[in-house]
């Protein structure tokens, strides 16, 4: 163990270009690395909700007759929806608040050579890929248990437009949610939040149907989770009444972008003191 | 007191607090301030120093006097409030990307990240800061075996204890090579065998030229590791130097302990003559020691001097002697961080 040889004082090479980028892959691929070496846990984890979700809504309560023919084809749209946006939420939130309160294993990121709105950034990009991936699990999942999905080839287009801006607006949320929430109130808060956004992101119904509980309408409507369902439902279920889709893409678009803004300073601020 | 205060002021000594070696300090902070939201005082205020390249410094003082928020500002977690500070060069609030591959911080509580294994944990921040593949690669094989984790290297973090877990965020940090290494309480929790790992460690980054700031509340850990000490009370920098140089500015504060056999002198007139001498500052009379060895008539008397204690030594004897009587018993007492520390602040530091 010689002076000159020891890796404590020599200096180490870097990439001379694209810093901050360079750093933001690695720390985004740091996230990947670990979510895919426990890929099955992640999936069960995100996946089972809605399967059960679909089981009894779509199936159980079908085969039983209390549900009216056709529902699953209003249902499962809904479900695809939740799924993206629930796990988005889910992938920023929670580990921001473990992060930053308990283990505070994200510093050593905070502290790597980009700037740290791009950390907050990064996570938002992390999680709406697990969301993609969840939202997508769910399609040969509804194959399985509702024996076939609608799937019309010209609705592709606005769903994969829907699904990514819908697994945006989960993760955007979520990073408010797992930055804004003092640690001691945060299981008060996913119950408070998770279960009234489950239930009232015309997840399970079409909004436009609710015109005879109009209070629960505009409930509803305060909800982004509802405009990735309606879109979902005018991209795969089209004959189905829905909000007119660039409403649909318009709300998210504008929410991503004003949650995201929130999120990053909310995330600035518990970041860096 | 305010003579000592003024002696050790800090603000003057700024400009030959770095020799010029042409390349000009590592850190260089000046009148850096920091308040936290909604907080009434200032965490930091006003404080200045600078760092050389090799140099270890300690930043020494209780629980909230503004330590790790300095080193905070330093390592780009904290925003500054007022004043400067630059890491080689580059000023941290106006670049803190690249002032973030400047420096490396191992913070007083593990965060290791746990969902890697160790080797990963070094990979993976090295990745951060742009190592390429290969080389970071032969520095985790090296750093791991040179801080002897080599065996360990696959294991998770959540099995190590703090020490070890220390240890690993030092071998961590040095992946990407950082100009500084800060480290925050290195040894705060540890047990003592940890400890003087971590000790040890320091002990051989300065030996191998890293630049080192740390910080503890623990003076015997300031006077064992830093080259130079800070003393920071209330969000100042009190005092800055070597910590021989801290301690000889105190007089009064060093002692010298004598015992003499009394042979028909009386003690009291002996007290009043050691009393006299030049450079003492006075005397106390220590309880003699009993028992069945202790000898018949013994004087214990501590000095204060003023000045250097070992001169001291042979006026005392001198008087002794011409007393007829003998002299025992020379204890030196130097005075310690903690003394400084009472001085500035008129208060212990636990």
């Amino acid at each position: 163990m010689s002076t000159t040889t020891s890796p404590v004082t020599t200096p180490v090479r870097r990439r001379p270009a694209g810093g901050p980028a360079r750093a933001f892959l690695a720390v985004l691929w740091r996230d990947l690395y670990v979510t895919g070496r426990e890929l099955p846990v992640f999936l069960a984890q995100v996946v089972l909700q809605p399967l059960f979700l679909l089981f009894v809504f779509g199936k159980v309560l079908a085969d039983l007759g209390f549900t009216q023919p056709g529902y699953t084809r209003v249902l499962f749209p809904g479900i695809v929806a939740l799924t993206a946006v629930v796990t988005g939420l889910q992938s920023t939130a929670f580990p921001l608040v473990i992060d930053f309160s308990f283990t505070k294993e994200i510093e050593d990121r905070l502290l790597a050579p980009l700037p740290v709105g791009l950390v907050a950034v990064e996570k938002v990009v992390f999680a709406s890929m697990r969301a993609l991936l969840a939202a997508l699990v769910m399609l040969p999942i509804g194959v399985w248990v509702l024996g076939s999905i609608p799937w019309p080839a010209s609705g592709i287009p606005l769903f994969v437009t829907v699904l990514v801006l819908g697994c945006l607006v989960g993760s955007c949320l979520g990073m408010i949610m797992g930055t804004a929430v003092p640690p001691n109130r945060i299981n008060v808060m996913f119950a408070l939040v998770l279960t009234p956004l489950l239930f009232t992101g015309a997840s399970q119904y079409p909004w436009a149907s609710l015109d005879n509980l109009r209070w629960f309408q505009v409930v509803t409507a305060l909800n982004p989770m509802t405009y990735v369902s309606e879109g979902m439902r005018a991209a795969l279920v089209p004959d189905v009444p829905h909000i007119r889709p660039w409403v649909s893409v318009l709300v998210l678009v504008a929410t991503i972008v004003v949650s995201l803004a929130v999120g990053i300073r909310l995330f600035l601020r518990r970041a860096v003191d | 007191m305010p003579a000592i205060g003024a002696r050790l002021a800090v603000g003057r000594r700024m400009e030959v607090g770095v020799e010029g070696n042409g390349q000009g300090p590592v850190v260089e902070v000046r009148d850096l301030v920091k308040r936290y939201r909604k907080a009434k005082v200032n965490a930091v205020d006003g404080v200045s120093f600078a760092v050389r390249r090799g140099e270890v410094l300690g930043l020494l003082g209780p629980n909230g006097a503004g330590k790790t928020t300095t080193v905070g500002i330093l390592t780009t977690r904290v925003r500054r409030t007022g004043g400067t500070a630059c890491v080689s060069g580059v000023d941290v609030g106006v670049d803190p990307v690249r002032a973030r591959r400047l420096v490396a911080v191992v913070p007083q509580r593990n965060n290791l990240d746990r969902s890697l294994s160790i080797r990963q944990n070094l990979l993976f921040h090295a990745a951060y800061h742009g190592v390429p593949a290969a080389e970071r690669t032969r520095r985790a094989s090296e750093l791991l075996e040179e801080f002897g984790l080599a065996d360990r290297a696959d294991d998770k973090p959540d099995m190590f204890s703090g020490g070890q877990a220390q240890r690993v965020m030092v071998a961590r940090a040095l992946m990407h090579a950082p100009e500084v290494l800060f480290l925050d309480e290195p040894t705060t929790g540890l047990d003592p065998a940890a400890r003087l790992f971590v000790w040890d460690r320091v002990r051989d980054l300065r030996a191998r030229g890293v630049t080192v700031v740390l910080t503890t509340h623990d003076m015997d850990e300031a006077a064992e590791l830093a080259d130079r000490v800070g003393i920071m009370d209330h969000g100042k920098l009190l005092a800055l130097d070597t910590p021989a140089a801290l301690t000889r500015g105190l007089p009064g504060r060093t002692t010298l302990e004598v015992a003499v056999a009394l042979d028909g002198t009386s003690a009291e007139e002996l007290v009043a003559e050691l009393g006299v001498i030049d450079g003492v500052e006075r005397v106390e009379r220590v309880a003699a020691a009993t028992g069945p060895s202790a000898p018949p008539r013994e004087l214990r008397a501590r000095l204060y001097l003023l000045g250097e204690a070992p001169a001291m030594v042979a006026p005392v004897a001198e008087l002794v002697v011409r007393h007829r009587a003998q002299l025992t018993d020379v204890t030196i007492g130097a005075p310690s961080l903690e003394d400084v520390f009472i001085a500035l602040t008129g208060r212990a530091l636990r």
